[in-house]
């Protein structure tokens, strides 16, 4: 299964929580945030989230602007 | 001048200047300007996580979260949705309900597109955020900002990166004589005076990255915004003379000596 991860296609193989997602990504959860089908998901609701087939997830982090 | 606080929402801050975070040569070189400036308040842009590149070390590593604020961006967004989508992001990341909130209307000029502006900081405004909106040295755009809820207005004093200067200091003044909220100058900054002209309008704060960031020396350039803001400040708390066309002497003309 696919679902669109920061704009790019990305094979899932399974439906998945947010929290096996980003360890799978190697990604630090307390350094993100995670938008999934337009909506912000709350840290607390990482472990309880499912991604889906056909799903749109964006992870964003800090960076330096102005 | 101890207490000569700048209050944002009910949050005090001892410095005046609020510095970015981008084009930096190295998180390190930020961290030591950011030091230098005595800013209480950065600066940080949201964007997407770099799934190919986990390397690097975050931007969070050189900021002294318990010195310092963050005030996540919406740059670079163009309608009111998607700055309205970022925000809610900037405050997941970031754990605070602060955003610099900028909707672009015109790529060259990085412009405000002020209906969208309005619009979303409404939305945010319901949602609780503390709302700072980038915009137009327009005193009739900030008002509509402030009805809707804004905590500050930040007119810009020239073009994003441009380093020209105040470009409408009239405007600028006049924006501060309506507005009952904090204005804060963003963007248009080059050197230390134009950081001192901006508060000599009395604007009650000063925010800019590339000036600092872009300086060939950005530690020394973070002190010099740092004093020239603080000299502003106080030049315009102290008021300053009038402009007269002609001299008035500032010695006596009585008791010349007489050839």
């Amino acid at each position: 299964m696919q679902i669109t991860l920061n704009g790019d296609r990305y094979e899932l193989g399974a439906p998945m929580t947010v929290s096996r997602l980003l360890a799978r990504l190697d990604v630090d959860p307390r350094r993100v945030a995670v938008e999934h089908n337009l909506v912000v998901v709350k840290r607390a609701a990482y472990a309880s989230t499912t991604v889906q087939a056909g799903d749109t997830v964006e992870i964003v982090n800090f960076v330096g602007g102005g | 001048m101890g207490n000569d606080a700048l209050v944002i929402a009910g949050k005090t801050f001892s410095s005046r200047l609020i510095v970015g975070t981008g084009k930096y040569a190295s998180h390190e070189v930020m961290r030591r300007a950011h030091e230098a400036s005595g800013a209480e308040l950065v600066t940080v842009a949201v964007r997407r996580v770099n799934l190919a590149d986990r390397g690097r070390g975050s931007l969070l590593d050189f900021i002294d979260t318990n010195r310092v604020a963050l005030l996540p961006n919406t740059a670079g967004c163009r309608t009111a949705d998607e700055a309205v989508r970022t925000a809610r992001l900037g405050r997941e990341a970031g754990l605070s309900a602060w955003v610099k909130l900028e909707v672009i209307g015109d790529e060259r000029t990085l412009f405000p597109d002020n209906e969208g502006l309005v619009e979303a900081t409404r939305i945010l405004v319901k949602e609780g955020f503390v709302v700072l909106p980038y915009t137009n040295d327009d005193p009739v755009t900030c008002r509509k900002l402030e009805d809707a809820g804004a905590a500050a207005v930040m007119p810009l004093g020239a073009p994003i990166g441009s380093g020209l200067g105040i470009q409408n200091p009239n405007n600028i003044r006049i924006i501060r004589e309506f507005a009952g909220v904090p204005v804060i100058v963003d963007a248009g900054v080059g050197t230390a005076s134009d950081a001192a002209v901006a508060m000599e309008l009395g604007v009650d704060g000063v925010l800019m990255n590339t000036a600092i960031a872009g300086a060939r020396d950005p530690v020394a350039m973070a002190e010099a915004m740092k004093l020239a803001a603080a000299a502003g400040r106080r030049a315009h708390l102290a008021g300053r003379i009038a402009r007269r066309r002609y001299a008035t002497a500032s010695s006596p003309a009585d008791g010349l000596i007489s050839v």
